[in-house]
Formats: C-alpha cells, structure tokens, sequence
C-alpha cells in the first residue's frame, strides 16, 4: 500500500451506552477512492463522521481510540476542530445546498474564513465549478437560486462547494443515492477525476458502485470491520465468508 | 343492498360536512357583523382632526391624536425592549442549552407565562418596576421621585414581559425549523457554531422571528388591563415628548418618564366614564376602528414582509 492519509487505531464509538464501532483499526491511502460498504446501521456513516468529527456535534458521543491525520491525532485535545473540517471536508447523502444563491454556496466556506476579495471568490468559484464538471451549465446564472438547478447539479455544486475550501480529504455520505443513474455516473466521473488531488472516503450502498469507483473496499457489519482490501480482491475473492455473503447479494 | 348501504355512509358524511360548514358561517357572520358595525358607527367620524387632535369638552368632541401617538410610542419601546431579549433568549434556548432538567423547566415556563392573565402583568409591572427598581433607582441616584412613578418606560417595559413569550416561542419554531442538514454543511464547510447560526440558521429564520415581533405589537398595542397602573391617562393635555439637547442641537424624542394616552384605554374610558354617552359613542366606534385598523395594518406588514423573504431565500 501507498503512502498512508488516516490511520485508525482501536477506534471505539458509544451513543450512551450502546456500542456503535467496535474496536476498528484501519490505514486509508492518500489519493486514493476507499469505499465503505456494509447493510443499513453497520456504522460505516458514523465512522465517515468520526473522520472529520462530526459526531461531536451529537450529545451522549464517547470515542476512545486515535485517529490519525498525517501522523496528528485529530481526537487530541489540542486540536481546533474547525481547521479540522476545513482539511477534511464533506458531502453529504442528500444535497444541502443552503437557500442562496449558486456563487453564495460556493463562496461560503471562503467567507467564513474571512477571504473578502471579490478577486479571489471569484476565481474560487470558476475553479471549483469547473472541477466539478458544472461550470458550462451554470456559468450565465449563478446569482439564481441554488436550488433551482436539479438534484444531480446540486449534488455536484455541493462537491465543489466543499472543494472551495481546498480540503485535503473528502468524505461522501452516499452522494449518489438520491440521484438517477446520468447524475450518479457523472457524479462518478467526477470522483474518479477527484482522486489525482484528493483522498477521497466514500460511503455507499450500491455495489456495483463500490466496485466501480473505489480503489481499496472496507465492509462493516455489525459496528466492525469485517475485512479491507483492494476493491477487486473484495469483489472477486473475499477471505471473510460474511464479505461473501454480502457482496454476493445473499443477505443485507 | 350494498349500494343502498353505502348511500346511507355518505349521508351521514354530508350531516355532519354541512353541519361543520353551518357553525364555520356562523362564526364567519359574527365577525363579519362586529367588523361591519364598527365599520358603519365609526368610519363618519374618522377625519384629519380626529386622527390628529386633542379631545376636548370632556371626550365628547375633539380627537384622538395623543392616544395614537401613546400607543404607537409605547409599542414602539416594547419593542425595543421585548425583541433583543426574546430572540437572544430564543437563541440561547434552541442552540446552546443542553436539555436539562433546567432548561425543560424554563421552556415550560415560557409557555405558561403566554397563559398569564394581562392584570397579572400589570401588578407586577407596578409592584417590580415601578416600586422596587423606579424607587430604588430614585434612591440611589437621588432623583427625587422621577422613576419611582407610573411612566412610558414601565408600561413599555412591563408589555415586553407580556408579549415576551410570543417572541420567544415564534423564535423559537423559526429556528427549529431550519433543518439539520443545513447545519451540517456548514459545520462540514469549517464553520463555528456563531457562524452558522449568523450565516445559515438566522437568515432562514428570518421571516418567522418577523411574525413574531408582529404578532407581539398586536398583542401589546390591544392590551388594556396591564397599562391602568403603569401610567395610562385619562386626558393629557400635551404629547409625552421631550427635547434631548446636547449643546445647540436638540431633538425631540419620546420622554419614557411621562404618563401617556392609550388607544385601548381610551376605549375604555369612552365606554364607562362618559359625561354625555350619546355624544362619546360615536368617537367610541370611530377609537375602535382606529384601533383595529392599526392592528390589521401592522399583520398586513408582517405578512408582505413574511412573503418578501420568503421569495428571497427561494424555494425550500
């Protein structure tokens, strides 16, 4: 394996007192598509959400374990969440644009940060549009209301919404799932293209979709992590009898 | 035979439809009537003068200009009062707060105090505001007796108290009601927790808190009973206005520590205090109009504003 981004080490998660991750231990490849996949409350979601810390924002959270970044432990206390969510950045399952218009949700990740140059917003905005693939649709409109685009221009503005702030890792809540099969392969495509700058995490439900776009495979059942590796020794030859099962379609 | 019982449900649907519609045209009718009548009885009187004027000889002739302004003046520092304090307290309730023991307790609360009734507001606004903090403000910083007295500033204030859990429980939807995912976004995007308050939560939040800062100027500029302690009126000869001076240059501005005219009380006084009924009626229909012109003006703004921020944050 390459060079390693986060390295995930005896990671355990409780929502009060119900265990939710079990002891999971991972090293995830810097540019590179790692997919999550597993059936409904396996916990892939909510271990998407401790890589970026998420859950803090959840009461009755308890993790023990690290999480490391490039070598920094990102649970430590010391660290400054937000910067934290500014390198680690996140789409999430259904688009969730905010009600304003195209330019304002791009610049919005700049503008907290304080960048007022009208210069810089706007170059921010053309790059990242055209990195997601969107520029030609929206070019001539993008002070109209974001939600007036449709659901697969929305996801994608909201990749480039969180390529905006120049993340260094992109995490993705099942992006596709709400989308029809155009939208899904050009979301696709897109990520494919993500991956030569960013490490990219992606959680889904479709295997099909695992298997086309991700480099390495994780599946989780039950709050574990029942087997990684690369996504076509997952698919074709898994160790675990359970990866099989699942992968297979014989349960889940 | 299963056709005829059949028909036998639907009549007994059309029963009770048609009764349903009969008590909801009944209601309709009563409003309609009371609207109508006040409408006839008072729209003769509604001139400049009387929008404008003093009343004279007794109530019986003249306007009801100063009770305009009183209650215009009055809202208009309720406001000042009741807004800041509802949506931060608001705020601090939906975003911050852990649900505790606590804080159940003090949303409790403010549903309850909406519940309160106003006579209730106004005792306390007199034995709170003007007995202990108006006396003791006199007290300490030797005025004689300038706070300790029934004024604009404690009926003000005390109808903030009264129109607070309004402003508070509309904050409080309107906040609720911007959802999750918006958060999210921009907690995924590196933002703080002020920030996507300011940012996202606020904005979209807008049009709700509006209705309520709405809703509590209606609420407070029909309320009579709290404001027969807290300096309400019977006749004033002068508005309650004050010239603020720094050096040469003087404004006028409303004086919070005089007494003032009220609408609503007015009202009141036409009603029961009447030297020549006969010749107070009239002015009586012609205050109420006013009174629930203003009223409906102030929902109409809410509304127009309601839907301009609406069309602003686009479709949802």
């Amino acid at each position: 394996m390459k060079e390693v981004k986060i390295s995930v080490r005896n990671l355990n998660l409780y929502y009060g007192e119900k265990q939710a991750l079990k002891n999971i231990s991972i090293d995830i490849p810097s540019n590179k598509i790692t997919a999550f996949i597993g059936p409904s409350g396996c916990g892939k979601s909510t271990f998407l959400r401790v890589l970026n810390r998420m859950n803090d924002l959840i009461d009755n959270v308890k993790i023990t374990g690290e999480v490391l970044i490039e070598n920094v432990n990102i649970y430590d206390k010391q660290i400054d969440v937000v910067n934290l969510r500014k390198r680690v950045g996140m789409v999430f399952q259904k688009s969730n644009l905010f009600p304003k218009t195209i330019y304002e949700n791009l610049i919005y990740g700049l503008k907290i940060n304080g960048i007022k140059d009208k210069k810089i917003l706007d170059a921010t905005a053309e790059k990242t549009l055209k990195q997601a693939a969107l520029w030609d649709e929206v070019y001539d409109r993008l002070h109209e209301p974001a939600l007036s685009l449709s659901g697969g221009q929305q996801q994608r503005l909201c990749i480039a919404r969180a390529l905006a702030v120049e993340p260094e890792i992109i995490l993705m809540d099942e992006p596709a799932s709400a989308l029809d099969p155009i939208s899904t392969a050009k979301i696709e495509e897109l990520i494919h293209e993500l991956k030569n700058k960013y490490t990219i995490v992606i959680v889904t439900h479709n295997m099909q979709q695992a298997a086309r776009v991700s480099d390495q495979t994780a599946f989780f059942y039950l709050g574990e992590l029942i087997e990684y590796d690369k996504t076509s020794k997952i698919f074709t030859n898994p160790s675990k009898k359970q990866t099989e099962d699942y992968v297979t379609g014989r349960f889940g | 035979m299963e056709l005829l019982k059949k028909k036998r449900n639907d009549v007994e649907g059309l029963i009770f439809i048609n009764l349903v519609r009969f008590l909801f045209y009944i209601l309709l009718a009563v409003l309609i009537f009371l609207l109508f009548k006040i409408f006839i009885e008072g729209i003769g009187v509604i001139s400049f003068e009387f929008l404008f004027d003093s009343p004279r000889n007794n109530m019986t002739e003249g306007g009801i200009g100063p009770a305009i302004f009183g209650t215009i003046a009055v809202t208009f520092i309720m406001i000042l009062f009741a807004v800041p304090l509802g949506v931060f307290s608001a705020i601090y309730l939906n975003e911050y707060a852990k649900d505790t023991f606590l804080t159940r307790i003090i949303r409790t609360s403010v549903n309850n105090l909406a519940g309160v009734p106003s006579i209730v507001f106004g005792l306390f606004g007199l034995g709170f505001f003007i007995l202990f903090v108006g006396k003791n403000l006199d007290e300490v910083l030797g005025t004689g007796l300038l706070f300790g007295q029934p004024a604009l500033l404690w009926a003000s204030a005390t109808l903030a108290v009264l129109v607070l859990p309004v402003v508070i429980v509309s904050t409080l939807e309107a906040l609720n009601s911007v959802p999750k995912t918006h958060r999210d976004a921009s907690y995924g995007l590196g933002a703080t927790k002020w920030q996507t308050i300011k940012n996202v939560v606020l904005p979209q939040a807008r049009p709700g808190i509006l209705t309520g800062t709405i809703l509590a100027i209606s609420r407070g500029a029909g309320e009579t009973a709290p404001i027969l302690f807290l300096g309400a009126a019977f006749f004033l000869p002068n508005l309650p206005l004050v010239d603020l001076c720094i050096g040469d240059y003087c404004i006028t501005i409303i004086n919070p520590a005089e007494q003032f005219m009220y609408l609503a009380y007015h009202i009141f006084i036409l009603a029961t205090q009447s030297a020549n009924p006969t010749k107070t009626l009239p002015i009586q229909y012609g205050s109420t109009l006013v009174l629930i012109a203003l009223t409906f003006l102030l929902n109409i703004t809410a509304i127009i504003f309601r839907y301009r921020f609406r069309k602003i944050l686009g479709r949802v």
